[in-house]
């Protein structure tokens, strides 16, 4: 399979349904042979912005290229894009291989010709040998395979991917998305992936692209966002994270001097200005003692054993923190009197 | 695209040269004008002086030079698309201008002598001209916006439009006219006088023995019909989904039965069994001395033809209601300890307030649509539906009665279209989900429980008895006077010579026709009706509301009211139908679309819409997925549609009734002349026949299309025996 991978750029795209906004004014460039995220919570426009790459929705206003063409006026039939769906959307009433050669043979290609790709297709994804079965007759990870050779025989110039792991149980769910990023980067595809689940995103993608409320909030790689989140709305939807109101006092090169609850801290600046922010610690930067050691106060109002650590919510003056402790042979056990420690340089700062 | 729409202009272009344009004495299918000289064709007429013709053939160029000429895709696009949109206003008003007999709206605005020459009603080439400019103005639309749009969306949105317009709106708008039609004029005073009756409105009948104005009575009694018909079928669908009762199958053949019935049928039976020399009425007379009385042609025998007919129809829509009541709003409301009478009371009963009130619109508009039964009952009772049809074929044809009465139908039945259409559309307590519900629906409680089997069971015996009638009564040398068996009636009806091979029964050609009609008309309908719900459910597009409306309407005009308006419309240019089978045909596909559409949306509803955005990013164009994809997977809908259509068009007769003529007449019209002659054995004997071919039909579809697994199965609670 030939590469001939395109990139895909917005200017300005502006979606509207009747009154409702799905998208305000979106800009966004995605290389060649990237795979990037669209990751968001539902309603936040991430599937519509796949839609409009498709061209299975027309944007209101702005413009779409795809592999520097302008495309926004072009249909979905016409888009050398292809796209595998949340439900896998395989017809029923063809056999793999039909299904497979379905959007060769709609662009009049030879018959066996088709076959053979459509083979080529199923082998790619470890399926040779199931050209004959009907969708029906394959279990529900195969079905997806099926659904994905069906997208990249076409050799679009961009893949799409909405939500393609929803329907499989958490074990599978693993494995295909590694399949999926293989097969990507194997082929050097570019591909956009749409998902609600974080730790799938940053499994899978070069970049993510986070939207909330019809805009986006931050593009990054994983590290980036987990490391440097933009905003609150980052930082508690990468990861988990507690938010602790904080004073900036000081900024001293990439440090900033902070206080939370009158507790003095230096930790990274991540471009904060001073004044009013908010502090974001990961339960792991937390660490639970004594409650004579210095560190906020507080007392443990649920403690649960999970094996590989122990979980903690801990009441204290700033709000409840989340806390991820390792396994003790006597852990704190609900109501007991903590100290919370905060590890300085595994803290960042966001504006309030 | 550019090809396409030149191809399209080509085929104009050359049915205008080529083609007759105007209607030929001789058919459609009859070639000799091409060898009585070529004058008639389009090009032709305009020499010898039919110089209204031209614009059509000048569009038709210009579009292709335009075409030909123009580089940049937008701009052809909006040229082609405006001087195609010119050329079918051009043909439609010169239509309509220049005609030879008819009414003439614009006579006072042009008074010329080509005008007062009149032409023809239009033929192939008019035809086909028109549509070659259709489709190259859809397609053009489709490309003249910014981008590419979906040229066979546009294209078929188009079409089905333009069919509607002529085939459903201008008929009905002619009636319109006719009603404002005075001597030599229209006049718009004089109509609401005429509208306002007291023929039509009078309500003496409350308060003295004087009868009611006609409309007076065609709303009492489908009032009555609806409330009555709406109460036996929810007991009818209670006892099916919430008791154990043993014969539930046997309830299942009562929502066949109106599907293969035709209209009359019931009010022929009644009349075996309650007419003057019915059975029942000679057995009461000769016991109890009572004189044998006419009782059942009036009020109370439509009344009862009408519940007979009507009660299946209200079955099948409140089945659905009842089996929509989820089973966990039962258990949940029986787990706060709520008895099964408040479950049902508070419960199960409101949330099905919609459907009955659905029903009971459904069985009011059948009512006042329902032609057959006081046609053969209704001599002491006159409604709307009889009293046009007598306007138009009576011993005085009054067609301005006629168009004023079937106003006052419309307006009855579009006023209950429009209340159920706007009241139920915002209100729907549908409590299934995609969700499987595991519950089990509560059964009645035992009072309620009796009070549905002494309602329902009596009737379905009634019925039972009323449809044995018919099969009875065929094999009966004369009803009420010998009853000795006979095949007299089946040999004069199906008789076959078999000395010459001849059919030599009387039957034998209103069937033939009945049958060739319906087997064309069907799959139209179904490809008019599947088109059209496609677009419903799969297309989004400008004025899709009023799209649908449009379609649906011809649902809500009574068949009369069809049938006068084609007459009115259609026998006159520009388009001149009447006594051809296109014409039939045409009311066919027409009256029945609203099923098909209606079959189409329930069937495309279940095909997850990914299936289509799947071919569609594949490359595939609208056309290939509706091909590829759609239709395989649409095969059983398909099927349903067709036979529902075919059976449809033979037990139909209000609308045929006015468009049949001796060379085409259909089964239907052809029983009712039977009836009106006193010949009720051969009547029945037609009917008997009827009935068994269109089971034959639906069975022949039950075997191609599998068992039916529509349903879920039918879960009711069962009493705990052991306590």
């Amino acid at each position: 399979m030939t590469k001939k991978t395109g990139s895909v750029r917005f200017e300005s795209v502006v979606k509207k349904y009747g009154e409702v906004t799905a998208l305000k004014k979106l800009d966004l460039s995605i290389d060649p042979g990237k795979l990037v995220t669209l990751l968001g919570p539902s309603g936040c426009g991430k599937t519509t912005t796949l839609r409009l790459i498709a061209g299975l929705e027309m944007a209101t206003e702005g413009k779409i290229y795809i592999g520097g063409e302008d495309v926004t006026h072009l249909t979905a039939t016409y888009r050398k894009v292809s796209m595998v769906f949340q439900s896998y959307a395989l017809f029923p009433h063809m056999t793999v291989r039909e299904n497979v050669a379905y959007g060769l043979t709609v662009k009049s290609a030879p018959k066996a010709e088709a076959a053979q790709k459509a083979d080529e297709g199923l082998e790619l994804v470890g399926l040779a040998g199931f050209g004959d079965r009907l969708p029906s007759e394959l279990s529900g990870g195969q079905q997806q395979r099926v659904a994905v050779a069906r997208a990249i025989v076409l050799e679009p110039e961009v893949l799409l991917l909405d939500e393609p792991l929803s329907n499989l149980d958490a074990k599978l769910r693993r494995h295909v998305r590694e399949e999926i990023r293989q097969i990507q980067q194997s082929l050097g595809l570019t591909a956009v992936y749409v998902t609600h689940d974080q730790e799938e995103a940053m499994a899978v993608s070069d970049d993510i692209i986070v939207m909330n409320n019809a805009e986006i909030a931050q593009i990054g790689t994983p590290n980036d966002l987990y490391e440097a989140p933009s905003s609150a709305f980052i930082a508690d939807f990468i990861g988990d994270a507690n938010l602790v109101p904080c004073d900036v006092d000081a900024l001293d090169g990439a440090i900033a001097r902070a206080r939370v609850n009158g507790q003095k801290l230096s930790v990274p600046s991540n471009g904060i200005r001073k004044g009013a922010a908010q502090m974001v610690l990961r339960p792991q930067a937390l660490t639970l003692q004594k409650p004579d050691q210095p560190g906020l106060e507080g007392q443990i109002s649920y403690a649960a054993y999970l094996g590989k650590e122990m979980q903690y919510t801990v009441e204290t003056l700033v709000g409840s923190l989340f806390v991820i402790g390792p396994v003790q042979a006597q852990p704190f056990l609900r109501g007991d009197s903590v100290s919370v420690g905060i590890i300085e340089d595994q803290a960042r700062l966001v504006s309030a | 695209m550019k090809k396409t729409v030149l191809i399209w202009l080509a085929i104009g272009l050359v049915s205008f040269v080529l083609l007759p344009w105007h209607m030929t004495e001789d058919g459609l299918y009859d070639a000799t004008w091409m060898t009585d000289g070529v004058a008639a064709t389009g090009l032709f007429s305009i020499l010898a002086g039919q110089w209204w013709l031209a614009p059509a053939g000048l569009a038709i160029l210009a579009a292709i030079v335009i075409q030909l000429a123009i580089d940049e895709p937008v701009k052809r696009a909006r040229l082609t698309l405006g001087t195609a949109v010119a050329g079918l206003a051009f043909i439609a008003l010169q239509g309509l201008i220049i005609v030879r007999a008819g009414p003439r709206i614009f006579e006072t605005l042009f008074v010329s002598e080509a005008v007062m020459a009149g032409q023809p009603g239009m033929g192939a080439g008019a035809g086909i001209c028109a549509l070659a400019l259709l489709f190259a103005a859809t397609i053009s639309l489709s490309q003249s916006d910014k981008g590419q749009g979906d040229a066979f969306v546009v294209s078929t949105i188009g079409l089905i439009v333009a069919l509607v317009a002529i085939f459903v709106f201008f008929p009905v708008i002619h009636i319109l006219v006719r009603a404002f039609e005075v001597d030599g004029g229209y006049s718009l005073t004089e109509f609401f006088p005429r509208f306002f009756s007291s023929d039509i409105w009078d309500l003496s009948c409350l308060i003295s023995n004087r009868s009611c104005g006609v409309g007076i009575n065609s709303l009492f009694l489908a009032v009555m019909t609806g409330a009555g018909t709406t109460l036996l079928g929810l007991s009818f669908a209670l006892i099916f989904t919430r008791t154990d009762f043993r014969a539930k199958k046997l309830l299942r053949v009562l929502t066949v039965l109106p599907i293969i019935t035709p209209p009359f049928v019931i009010g022929l039976a009644l009349i075996l069994l309650f007419g003057r020399t019915g059975t029942i009425t000679e057995y009461f007379a000769d016991l109890l001395g009572w004189e044998a009385t006419r009782w059942l042609y009036g009020f109370w025998g439509i009344y009862f033809a009408q519940l007979l007919s009507f009660t299946p129809i209200a079955f099948l829509v409140l089945i659905g209601v009842v089996q929509g009541v989820s089973p966990s709003m039962e258990e949940a409301s029986q787990t706060l300890d709520a008895n099964r009478w408040q479950t049902f009371r508070f419960v199960s009963l409101p949330l099905m307030r919609p459907g009955l009130a659905n029903a009971f619109l459904l069985g009011f508009i059948e009512s006042l649509a329902d032609f057959g039964n006081p046609l053969v009952l209704g001599s002491g009772y006159s409604v709307l539906s009889t009293d046009i049809y007598f306007a138009i074929v009576g011993a005085v044809a009054d067609p301005a009665k006629a168009a004023i009465l079937a106003i006052a139908l419309l307006t009855l039945t579009l006023t209950a279209f429009m209340a159920q259409r706007m009241w139920l559309g915002k209100k729907s307590y549908a409590t299934i989900t995609g969700k499987a519900d595991s519950g089990q629906n509560a059964s009645l409680n035992p009072i309620l429980k009796w009070a549905c089997y002494c309602t329902a069971l009596p009737w379905a015996a009634f019925t039972l008895v009323v449809y044995s009638m018919i099969i009875f009564g065929s094999f009966v040398k004369l009803w009420g006077i010998n009853h000795g068996f006979t095949f007299d009636h089946y040999i004069r009806a199906f008789g076959i010579d078999f000395s010459t091979g001849r059919f030599s029964g009387v039957a034998w050609d209103s069937y033939f026709t009945t049958l060739t009609i319906s087997s064309i008309a069907a799959p139209l309908t179904a490809l008019v009706g599947l088109s059209t719900a496609y677009l419903l459910v799969r297309q989004k597009f400008w004025g899709k509301d009023a799209f649908e409306f449009s379609t649906m309407l011809s649902f809500a005009i009574p068949g009369t009211v069809i049938g006068v308006s084609y007459i009115m419309a259609f026998n006159f240019p520009p388009i001149e139908l009447t006594g051809t089978s296109i014409i039939l045909i045409i009311v066919f596909v027409f009256r029945n679309m609203p099923v098909g559409v209606r079959g189409g949306i329930a069937a495309m509803s279940q095909l997850d819409k990914s299936l289509d955005e799947a071919s569609i990013t594949l490359g595939a164009n609208s056309f290939t997925t509706v091909r590829r994809v759609i239709l395989p997977l649409m095969g059983p809908a398909v099927l349903a549609a067709l036979t529902y259509s075919f059976v449809r068009a033979i037990t139909s007769v209000s609308a045929v009734i006015f468009l049949v003529s001796a060379k085409h007449n259909m089964a239907t019209s052809f029983i009712v002349g039977r009836v009106e002659n006193g010949e009720f054995g051969l009547a029945i004997a037609y009917s008997a026949a009827l009935i068994i071919t269109m089971l034959a039909a639906i069975l022949l579809l039950q075997l191609l299309v599998g068992v039916r697994r529509l349903r879920r199965s039918d879960r009711v609670q069962q009493i705990a025996k052991t306590a």
